[in-house]
């Protein structure tokens, strides 16, 4: 249905679209990063794209340094979803940034609602947004270290503000080691620290 | 008040009664609580029902919710501390004047339920002392009360250590009972 | 000693002003306990505000990566804690898109019933809040009245009064009971009346017309750019609603309106959730009938699909057969065999469009689960309701966005 922005996009800027598909009904580009933000712009702006909408503005790791073998110079994901009220149809442009030091420009001339999304993949992923206009993290706190949606992040590696109380144990510590059983939690061998 | 004989006197008898002042003390803070929802989550939904009309919290004298820390003797902590949250919840509780009591309410205050992350904090007693621990997640609003009762109890025995509040057992019967109120309020 | 009748400038009389910074939140009872705003005000008015969101960021994200596709729902319901099921439907559509395949028609309506039950309980909540932070108490216990109700009836079908988890990847846990629809039926003339009463406390109130007509105003572009969903799309007179827009279960068959205001203030999101209220109780009704055209023993008639690969077996089949065994230890310990791919499913959750972006790579983990809180979106937009206002307009503002931690923060 929405293939018409896949096909607008292509033709307007031919080889930097890296990628095009179509699964399950979600019509996703894949755009050169240099490209970014103008074929953001061209999908908001083309009469026939019409996408005013912002729907939605994430990153994805698609690999783990410690298992996997994928090339890390696309490591992460950035995507934004675009949608268009009159036309009803909606369309993912995607950009793949390298596992050191991603950088992408920001959305936020084109899509003043990508502020906070961008802050917070800078929070969880550490993708920096060149000109974004207050980057500062806004889900955890100025004091932590590292970012939590990496796949190298242990997920209960907490960073406590206030030191722990004496005298209290940790209750579900004990509770997990005595389950002597898998809970099937991936990757668990080095999770549990 | 254990230690108190009662006999109720009757019309122009006069009396008096012998106890430890602590414990009279005691008793007239039991029912005088006034409350500060630290409420973040989850929990804060069961927080309201137990305050509404049908579970009615102030049947047991704690109606009165005051939102600044000073005023309040009971702290009550309502769904999840997070990593970031906790300054502020010990700020809190350190403003509020003696004496002052805490109740975890769900599991999430208790434990850090099953958010066993970097975010959260694995029970506010990590954090502040606690008195009362109510399981569930979130808590029914009847373990609420549960839970509140245990520390009118506890107030009135003068006693600190942290308690959980039990599973009670429906008493026999219930199960008809609750049948019956069904029927009633089908009928037109 | 100076005269005292100095001849002064008018200028000069001006009290020196400077701006003043305050904080509000995190523990404010107005900032539902997990906001902290950085305001910058002169006198009372809102020169500049800073939104802090996080407070009750619990790494959904982080836990959904870690266990098996089903073991989300749990968290799910405790995104937007006001409407669990509306989150456990989402989802599952979500992953339901991801394997490609459709729950049976009962199973869809079942969906559309108790979801909408969900939706009536939030848009409750969220009403009676706005009302009670305007020092209107009563609506609000009226409110709750009505929600304990809704909390009854899911109570009976789920088991749950408020965290449900009932929704599974393909269908529902359970059968419809026996007592649901003896429960629901006789209740939504009640929830309507009492939403009626409410209204009738409020709406004629010049106290409450006053402090939220033209306040908090949210234009059509403004809110688009923004991301804005829902209701608070809805009140600047944008009819996006994902039911009516992109059909999912059996709203295409239902007949209800999509109400939108006109100016986008706090009254208009007002107005915008009570009529959906009804609007809700409209699709119930409906659904209800459609439930009961249902032949029995047809295809049509389960709540989910009948692939082993997908959905638990019977217990009883579990208890006394080795198949029944294994592919139940199967479905737990290693979770369903979802196809690589990615998708993003969304739903119309209670405060907008509830989006699950979720990625696999193959195998019984999500390798991504992000989820498009519909109120993170709202409440960014709310920098621009607040600024340049007054202090007080802050409160009913923010209650109109119906902000809820667990979604924003996640």
């Amino acid at each position: 249905m929405s293939k018409l922005i896949l096909e607008r996009l292509q033709a307007a800027f031919g080889d930097d679209i890296v990628e095009v598909s179509s699964f399950r009904g979600d019509d996703v580009a894949v755009v050169k990063p240099s490209r970014w933000v103008d074929a953001c712009k061209f999908v908001r702006d083309d009469p026939r794209c019409d996408c005013g909408h912002f729907t939605d503005l994430s990153a994805i790791d698609r690999c783990d340094p410690r298992t996997d073998e994928l090339d890390m110079a696309d490591r992460f994901e950035v995507y934004v979803i675009a949608y268009s009220i009159a036309k009803k149809h909606r369309v993912r442009l995607k950009v793949r940034l390298p596992g050191d030091e991603p950088r992408i420009a920001t959305l936020v001339g084109v899509w003043a609602g990508a502020n906070w999304m961008e802050r917070e993949v800078y929070d969880m992923f550490g993708v920096r947004f060149e000109g974004h206009p207050d980057e500062r993290r806004i889900l955890t706190y100025p004091e932590f270290k590292g970012h939590p949606l990496r796949k190298d992040y242990p997920a209960n590696l907490a960073q406590p503000l206030l030191e722990y109380r004496e005298g209290t144990f940790n209750k579900l510590g004990p509770f997990l080691q005595d389950e002597g059983m898998p809970l099937n939690r991936s990757p668990r061998s080095d999770d549990r620290n | 008040m254990a230690e108190l004989e009662t006999r109720v006197l009757g019309g122009g008898e006069s009396g008096f009664a012998t106890t430890k002042f602590e414990l009279l003390l005691a008793w007239a803070r039991k029912y005088s609580l006034f409350q500060y929802p630290f409420a973040t989550a989850c929990c804060g939904m069961e927080f309201f029902s137990a305050a509404s009309p049908r579970y009615d919290i102030a049947r047991f004298g704690a109606e009165a919710p005051r939102f600044s820390p000073r005023q309040s003797d009971v702290l009550w902590v309502v769904g999840t501390i997070s990593q970031r949250q906790a300054p502020v919840l010990r700020r809190v509780y350190e403003q509020m004047t003696e004496p002052k009591w805490v109740i975890a309410f769900g599991t999430c205050a208790s434990c850090g339920g099953f958010y066993d992350n970097y975010a959260t904090v694995p029970g506010i007693d990590k954090i502040i002392p606690v008195d009362v621990f109510i399981p569930g997640c979130p808590p029914r609003p009847e373990a609420v009360l549960d839970g509140l009762m245990l520390l009118q109890d506890k107030i009135a025995r003068c006693d600190r250590t942290p308690e959980t509040v039990k599973n009670t057992q429906l008493p026999a019967g219930a199960e008809e009972t609750l049948e019956k109120l069904y029927q009633l309020r089908m009928k037109p | 000693m100076e005269p005292v009748d100095l001849e002064f400038e008018e200028a000069d009389l001006e009290l020196p002003s400077e701006p003043m910074t305050l904080l509000m939140g995190p523990s404010h009872p107005a900032m539902h306990g997990t906001i902290r705003m950085i305001l910058k005000l002169d006198g009372e008015t809102v020169q500049e505000v800073d939104i802090q969101p996080g407070y009750l960021h619990r790494g959904f994200e982080k836990m959904s990566e870690r266990g098996t596709w089903s073991q989300v729902f749990p968290y799910t319901d405790r995104l937007n804690y006001v409407s669990p099921l509306l989150n456990n439907v989402g989802y599952a559509l979500a992953v339901e898109k991801l394997l490609g395949i459709t729950v049976p028609r009962k199973g869809q309506l079942f969906r559309v019933i108790l979801g909408e039950l969900s939706r009536i309980s939030d848009h409750l909540t969220c009403n009676g809040a706005i009302a009670m932070e305007l020092g209107a108490f009563t609506p609000f216990l009226w409110y709750l009245k009505a929600r304990e109700w809704v909390y009854e009836a899911c109570e009976e079908q789920t088991g749950a009064r408020l965290t449900h988890s009932f929704f599974r990847i393909g269908g529902a846990a359970a059968q419809p009971t026996a007592k649901l629809e003896n429960l629901i039926v006789p209740m939504l003339p009640k929830l309507l009346e009492v939403v009626a009463e409410g209204e009738s406390l409020l709406l004629k109130n010049r106290i409450f017309l006053d402090r939220t007509q033209g306040v908090g105003i949210l234009t059509k572009a403004h809110a688009q750019q923004m991301g804005a969903s829902g209701p608070v799309l809805r009140s600047t007179g944008i009819d996006y609603d994902v039911r009516k827009d992109k059909p999912y279960l059996t709203y295409a068959e239902c007949d209800f309106d999509v109400p939108v205001g006109e100016d986008g203030d706090t009254y208009d999101r007002f107005m915008v959730r009570a009529e959906e209220i009804r609007q809700s109780v409209r699709i119930i009704e409906q659904s209800l009938a459609m439930l009961k055209k249902i032949a029995p023993g047809s295809p049509d008639d389960a709540v989910s699909v009948s692939d082993p690969r997908i959905v638990l077996p019977p217990k009883k089949d579990v208890y006394t057969t080795i198949e029944g065994t294994i592919a139940h230890f199967k479905l737990i310990m290693e979770g369903i065999d979802v196809p690589a791919g990615e998708v993003y499913g969304y739903t119309e959750a209670g405060n907008g469009e509830l989006g699950f972006m979720l990625v696999s790579r193959g195998g019984g983990n999500p390798w991504r689960a992000r989820v498009r809180g519909p109120c993170f979106f709202s409440l960014q937009a709310a920098h621009d309701m607040i600024r340049g206002k007054m202090l007080a307009d802050i409160i009913p503002t923010f209650g109109s966005i119906n902000m809820i931690g667990g979604e924003c923060d996640r």
